[in-house]
């Protein structure tokens, strides 16, 4: 008798837990259709699509479309101009990234010294965070300018250095984008050097004082070990974004810099795409960048996992 | 000996301010630079040496500007288009972040990896088809082409989900019991408690699409559309050397945003060190 009883009550209760899986499963799929449909149509359908177009002669102007196979992926990867245009981002990754760290690691150190006008200091250095990317490329236009006029050149006339050409000269357009994106982004990597080494309790550093480490050796010892995950993150969103880099130097070298000394595989690609319209070959040239960037990042992780240390 | 430290350390912070200032001066300069030049007469452009304050301030140069390319209409597109893609992005991204923070239902987790995984997509591997469609749906130079696809992304939606899941369980719960649905539960209950989290990944949201700058520049085609970055970019290019009309377009461009930043900071800082994933 009891043991009925039991039986009913729990089948009883199965079906009301059902019924509420299944609301709540109901009520999930409602919140989520506005999110879905969005990434569905704008996200995971143009993956589809641009992995079909890679596949296929599509060109805008003359309307011819054919199957080619990976034709497309063997035109850039066997042309010498996409190695060049990879050359030149590995170039801007290569001096960008480690001017960045060096520059950015040594001031928040300097400003973690419970210094005086600490949050003043944030403050300047984070102003052209916030600007605006292309009112800044416009100012650095000028500054560059390579007739009497240009703020670069006096400045170097003052050292008793002779004008450069800037973004007119092959040797030194990428390396005026360079310093302006350095001098761009500072602030916002000392922000996060800054909150990591505030994060650092005091007690490390008392242990190390203790057992007779100088200042040198408790950087080496304690702060660069316990700071690694976040250097780290500054390197590789500076890796992926240095791939994706495209504002500074559309805006400063519109048709990629003097003989395509700036010309980055971004800038390659939205000229190859929305100048000459070869959406086809185009779509290819995204795909090989998106290999690159995932590429990078697992080759990163790897290494990471050696020398990143977590408390 | 003690006398001895003590002056070095006093040395040593001289040093370090001095460095600091430095590093300061070379933040501010282009800015001055900019202000400087917006003010000047063509004649006094080349000088050389470069002269910092005008002889004569030539505030019509803002005016010149303002003629030349419509500014007020790049700033009204800008702050519709980023005010609706921050507005969306906020809305679906509760509704999302709900879901995935506190119901549980079958298949839930691989749809949130599905939703993290669009994260490392870079927009330029699917720009080109976003343009097609975009063009498909008749939306081609047109606000909807702007907003419309950039109205939910992952990074909102993870945000709001690690927060929605440090509120206790036993809340729901209590709703549940008071018969409150999980609509009414998230907006009763959840989202006034969330306000700090939403106006920190708002804030974010809305900076980073302020500046976009892609996507305005393939989907819009006339001056009427143009965001302000892209405004300014055709200005820059079609003003070429009229460099005292450029810096006076850019300083507009510039100043209500640095603005905005100097009296909200805090906000600012809190936001880069919260979010530390934007760049």
């Amino acid at each position: 008798m009891i043991g009925v009883m039991n039986g009913k009550k729990s089948a009883k209760f199965h079906i009301f837990k059902n019924k509420n899986i299944r609301r709540n499963f109901w009520d999930s799929m409602l919140f989520l259709s506005p999110s879905l449909v969005v990434f569905t149509v704008f996200i995971f359908i143009p993956i589809a699509m641009a992995f079909y177009l890679s596949l296929m002669k599509w060109d805008l102007l003359t309307a011819d479309r054919q199957f080619v196979g990976l034709k497309n992926y063997i035109y850039y990867l066997t042309n010498p101009f996409f190695y060049k245009v990879l050359l030149n981002t590995v170039y801007f990754a290569a001096a960008h990234i480690p001017l960045d760290l060096i520059i950015t690691l040594g001031l928040a150190l300097l400003l973690n010294q419970k210094l005086k006008g600490l949050s003043f200091y944030r403050t300047i250095y984070f102003i052209p965070v916030i600007s605006s990317m292309v009112a800044v490329s416009a100012v650095w236009i000028w500054i560059y300018e390579p007739e009497s006029g240009g703020l670069a050149n006096y400045v170097l006339g003052l050292f008793g250095i002779s004008p450069l050409g800037w973004l007119h000269d092959p040797h030194w357009a990428m390396p005026a984008i360079i310093l302006v994106s350095v001098w761009k982004g500072l602030g916002y990597n000392i922000v996060i050097f800054l909150a990591g080494l505030q994060n650092i309790p005091d007690i490390y550093y008392e242990a190390a004082r203790i057992d007779g480490a100088n200042a040198w050796q408790q950087f080496r010892r304690v702060t660069l070990p316990l700071l690694s995950p976040i250097t780290y993150f500054v390197i590789l969103m500076g890796i992926i974004n240095s791939f994706k880099v495209f504002t500074q130097i559309e805006v400063m070298t519109p048709e990629g810099g003097p003989l395509n000394s700036t010309t980055v595989l971004n800038l390659y690609l939205y000229q190859e795409a929305f100048h000459k319209y070869r959406f086809g070959r185009a779509s290819a040239l995204a795909f090989i960048m998106f290999a690159i960037i995932l590429i990078i990042t697992k080759i990163q992780r790897s290494v990471s996992h050696k020398n990143v240390h977590y408390e | 000996m003690l006398k001895e430290t003590l002056f070095s350390s006093k040395v040593l912070t001289i040093i370090t301010h001095l460095l600091l200032i430095v590093v300061g001066v070379t933040m501010i300069v282009p800015f001055l630079w900019m202000f400087s030049t917006s003010l000047k007469d063509v004649t006094e452009l080349y000088e050389y040496p470069p002269k910092w304050i005008p002889s004569h301030l030539n505030w019509q140069n803002y005016i010149k500007a303002m003629e030349l390319a419509p500014f007020g209409r790049f700033y009204l597109n800008s702050l519709l288009v980023t005010f609706c893609i921050t507005l969306g992005q906020m809305i679906t991204a509760c509704l999302a972040a709900y879901v995935f923070a506190r119901i549980e239902f079958p298949g839930r987790d691989i749809l949130f990896v599905i939703y993290l995984s669009t994260m490392i997509i870079p927009v330029q591997v699917t720009i080109i088809p976003l343009f097609l469609i975009v063009k498909q749906l008749g939306w081609f130079d047109t606000y909807q082409g702007l907003i419309i696809p950039f109205i939910a992304r992952a990074f909102p939606i993870i945000f709001l989900r690690q927060f929605f899941m440090t509120l206790p369980k036993d809340l729901e719960d209590a709703a549940k019991v008071d018969g409150c649905g999980h609509l009414r539960f998230l907006w009763k209950i959840l989202l006034p408690t969330a306000r700090p989290a939403l106006s920190t990944i708002g804030l974010f949201t809305f900076l980073f699409h302020w500046r976009d700058y892609l996507w305005p520049l393939v989907i819009t085609n006339t001056t009427e559309m143009r965001t302000l970055p892209v405004g300014l970019r055709y200005f820059v290019s079609e003003q070429g050397t009229q460099f005292h009309y450029m810096m006076a377009a850019s300083i507009i461009v510039t100043i209500p945003i640095v603005l905005i930043y100097l009296f909200a900071q805090k906000q600012f800082i809190k936001g880069v060190t919260m979010t530390g994933l934007k760049g």
